[in-house]
C-alpha cells in the first residue's frame, strides 16, 4: 500500500523549544493511531503536517505530498477536525458546513448537498437547522467532523475526536470513524491520549513521548502474533493430559487445573481438544490472551525512560 | 437531494478556481453583517447625501428653475464641491467601517474558527483579503462610486468640455476614496484581529479616531509643533484629500500625511499577519 504518511528526520521548534525531534516512520495504515500522554507532540505534528507549524529540520510527506512545497495540495486532499471547541457564530450548522466546503473548492450548489448528507451521515440531520453556537458538547465534535468529510477528504484528520464526550456519543463517534475506515474512501490519521479509542479504530499506531518517536506498531500484526499465547483452565483428568500437552509443539506451565501456553508455529487447536477426550479432560475455559494496546503503550512507555 | 445517502463517499465533482475562493469569505461574512437592522437602515441613508447632491445639480442646470431665480447657477461644481461631497461621505463610511468591521475577524478569533479556514487550500492572505473586500465593497458604495456617478452626471449636464477640463477631479475622488477605504478598513481589521470583544473593537476604533484627534491637538500646544497632526487620523487624511483636490494645504505637509498613513497601513498589515494565524504560538 502507498505510504500515507512519511516522516523523514522532522524536527519542529516553537518559541524556542524543542517539540518534536527525528521523527522517522513510514505509516501506510487504513486508520493511523497517534498516541502518547498529553503534551507529547500528537497535535503539533498534525499541525506541522497540515503546515500550520514550519518544520524545523528534515521533512514530512502526507499521501507523496512534501508539507515544505506541497502545503496547498496537502490541504486538497485533507479534512480536519481540530480538538479545541471551534465554530462559525452566527451560522446554522448546515450553512456552516456549506461555507467549509466551498472554500475546500465545491461549488455552491454542490457544497450544500454535501452539507446535507455531511450532517444526516454524522447524526445531525435533525438539527441542521440550528445555530451552532446553541449546540451542546457532543453535537459540535460532530458538526466538526461534518465539515471535516463534507469536501470527500482522502486524508480524515481527527484529533481527539472523542473529546468531552459522553459514553453514548463517544460510541456513536467510534462507529462513524469504523465505518469511514471501512469505507475504504479515505485514510484515517487519529490522535487521541486515549488508548481505547485508537484501539477499536486504528490498525497503525505510532506512540510518542515527549517529542519522540518512541515505539511504532502494526496492531493487526501484533495482535496476530500475540494469539500465541493461550490461557486453560480444565477440570477431570490427571497429569497425563498436561504431559501429552507438553508434547504438542508448545511451551507448558502448570498450574494446578490451569495451564498456560506459548504456542509454537504448527499447533493446532484441533489437538488440544482431540487430547482433552483422549484423557477425559473438560475443557472449562480457553483464552486466547494477547497485548492489549495499553500493554503495548505501557512498554513503549517504560522502554523510554531512559532517554529525555 | 440525496440526503438518504447515509454513507461516507468522496466528492468527484468539479472544483472552483482558486483566485475566486476569498470571496466565499465575503459573501458569508456581508450576509451575517447584514442580519442587523441597524446596520442595513444605516447603509440606506448614507445614500440620502449622494441622491440630495444628484438633485442639485440637476436643479443647478435646471434652465427653468435658474430663470425663475433670475440666476446663472446655484452653486459652483468644482474640486471645492466634490471635496465636501467626500469629506461627508468619507465620515460616513467611517462610521458604517465603526459598524461593519469589528464584527469580521473577532468573532472568528473568539470560537477558534480559525484553523477551519486555514486547514482548507485557503490562505492567511486569502482570508484577510476576504473579509476586507466586504468593506472595500461597501466604502466603495458610499464613496467613490457615488463621486463618480456625480461627477458623470455633472458631465452629462454641463457637456464634454466641463468633463474634460475637470477630469483629474474623477482620478481626485477615486485615489483620495481609496486612501480612505485602505485606512479604515486595515484600522477596523487589525482593531477587530487582537481585540477579540466585537463591541471593545468598535470603541477601540473610535477612541483612535476621537482621542488620536485630541492627543494631537494637545501635543500642537504644548510643544508648539503642528507635528501633533500626525496622530489625527481625519487631519492626516483630510491633508491628503486637500492635495488631491488642488485645496489649501492645512497642518503638515502633504508629505508627511502620506507616509503617516502608508505607516498606520503597514502596522495594521504587520499586527494582521501576527494575530491572523491557525494557532498562536506561546513564546518561553
Amino acid at each position: 500500500m502507498a505510504p500515507v504518511i512519511e516522516l523523514d528526520g522532522l524536527g519542529v521548534t516553537l518559541g524556542g523549544r524543542k517539540i518534536l525531534e527525528d521523527l522517522r516512520c513510514t505509516l501506510s495504515g487504513r486508520a493511523i493511531g497517534l498516541l502518547g500522554p498529553n503534551g507529547a507532540g500528537k497535535s503539533t505534528l498534525i499541525n506541522t503536517l497540515l503546515g500550520f507549524y514550519p518544520a524545523a529540520r528534515g521533512t514530512a510527506r502526507v499521501l507523496g505530498c512534501d508539507i515544505r512545497t506541497e502545503r496547498k495540495q496537502i490541504r486538497d486532499l485533507a479534512g480536519y477536525m481540530p480538538e479545541s471547541e471551534c465554530f462559525i457564530a452566527n451560522l446554522t450548522a448546515v450553512s456552516f458546513v456549506r461555507l467549509m466546503a466551498e472554500l475546500s473548492g465545491l461549488p455552491s450548489d454542490a457544497a450544500l448537498e454535501r452539507a446535507h448528507e455531511a450532517l444526516f451521515y454524522v447524526g445531525l440531520g435533525e438539527a441542521r437547522y440550528r445555530l451552532l453556537g446553541t449546540y451542546s458538547l457532543g453535537m459540535k465534535q460532530l458538526a466538526k467532523l461534518a465539515q471535516a468529510i463534507a469536501h470527500g477528504p482522502r486524508l480524515l484528520i481527527l484529533d481527539e475526536p472523542t473529546n468531552g464526550l459522553d459514553p453514548p456519543a463517544r460510541q456513536r463517534m467510534i462507529r462513524l470513524i469504523r465505518e469511514m475506515r471501512d469505507s475504504r474512501n479515505l485514510h484515517i490519521l487519529l490522535c487521541s491520549h486515549l488508548l481505547r479509542d485508537v484501539e477499536e479504530t486504528c490498525e497503525e499506531v505510532l506512540i510518542l513521548k515527549n517529542g519522540h518517536q518512541v515505539h511504532y506498531a502494526n496492531l493487526e500484526e501484533e495482535r496476530k502474533a500475540n494469539q500465541r499465547f493461550l490461557e486453560l483452565e480444565t477440570l477431570g483428568g490427571d497429569g497425563a493430559f498436561a504431559e501429552a500437552v507438553e508434547r504438542l509443539d508448545c511451551e507448558c506451565a502448570i498450574a494446578g487445573r490451569r495451564l498456560k501456553m506459548v504456542l509454537g508455529q504448527d499447533f493446532a487447536i484441533r489437538d488440544l481438544y482431540r487430547l482433552a477426550e483422549e484423557h477425559g479432560v473438560q475443557i472449562r475455559r480457553l483464552n486466547y490472551r494477547r497485548d492489549s494496546l495499553e500493554d503495548i503503550f505501557l512498554k513503549a512507555m517504560e522502554n523510554h525512560n531512559g532517554r529525555p | 437531494m440525496a440526503v438518504h445517502k447515509r454513507s461516507y463517499h468522496a466528492y468527484a465533482g468539479e472544483l472552483t478556481p482558486r483566485w475566486s475562493r476569498f470571496l466565499i469569505v465575503s459573501r458569508y461574512a456581508s450576509q451575517s453583517a447584514f442580519l442587523s437592522k441597524p446596520l442595513t437602515a444605516y447603509f440606506v441613508l448614507c445614500f440620502f447625501y449622494p441622491l440630495g447632491c444628484a438633485l442639485a445639480l440637476y436643479m443647478n442646470h435646471s434652465e427653468r428653475l435658474l430663470a425663475m431665480f433670475h440666476t446663472s447657477s446655484f452653486f459652483a461644481v468644482d474640486a471645492k464641491f466634490f471635496f465636501h461631497f467626500l469629506s461627508v461621505q468619507g465620515s460616513l463610511a467611517f462610521i458604517l467601517t465603526a459598524l461593519v468591521g469589528p464584527g469580521l475577524v473577532s468573532p472568528d478569533l473568539a470560537n477558534n474558527a480559525l484553523p477551519l479556514y486555514l486547514c482548507r487550500p485557503f490562505s492567511r492572505a486569502e482570508y484577510v483579503l476576504g473579509k476586507m473586500f466586504v468593506l472595500l465593497a461597501l466604502l466603495s458604495l458610499v464613496t467613490w462610486v457615488p463621486g463618480g456617478t456625480l461627477f458623470l452626471i455633472q458631465s452629462s449636464l454641463a457637456g464634454a468640455s466641463w468633463m474634460w477640463t475637470n477630469f483629474w477631479m474623477a482620478g481626485s475622488i477615486f485615489l483620495g476614496s481609496a486612501i480612505e477605504i485602505l485606512v479604515f478598513s486595515l484600522l477596523a481589521l487589525a482593531l477587530s484581529a487582537w481585540i477579540k470583544r466585537k463591541l471593545a473593537a468598535g470603541a477601540a476604533l473610535l477612541a483612535i479616531f476621537f482621542f488620536g484627534a485630541g492627543f494631537g491637538e494637545a501635543v500642537n500646544a504644548v510643544l508648539r509643533t503642528k507635528y501633533g497632526f500626525l496622530m489625527n487620523l481625519a487631519k492626516l487624511i483630510a491633508t491628503v484629500e486637500d492635495q488631491l483636490f488642488r485645496q489649501l494645504m492645512r497642518g503638515v505637509s502633504a508629505g508627511s500625511a502620506w507616509a503617516a498613513l502608508l505607516a498606520i497601513c503597514a502596522f495594521c498589515l504587520l499586527l494582521l499577519e501576527r494575530k491572523v494565524r491557525a494557532y498562536e504560538v506561546v513564546r518561553g
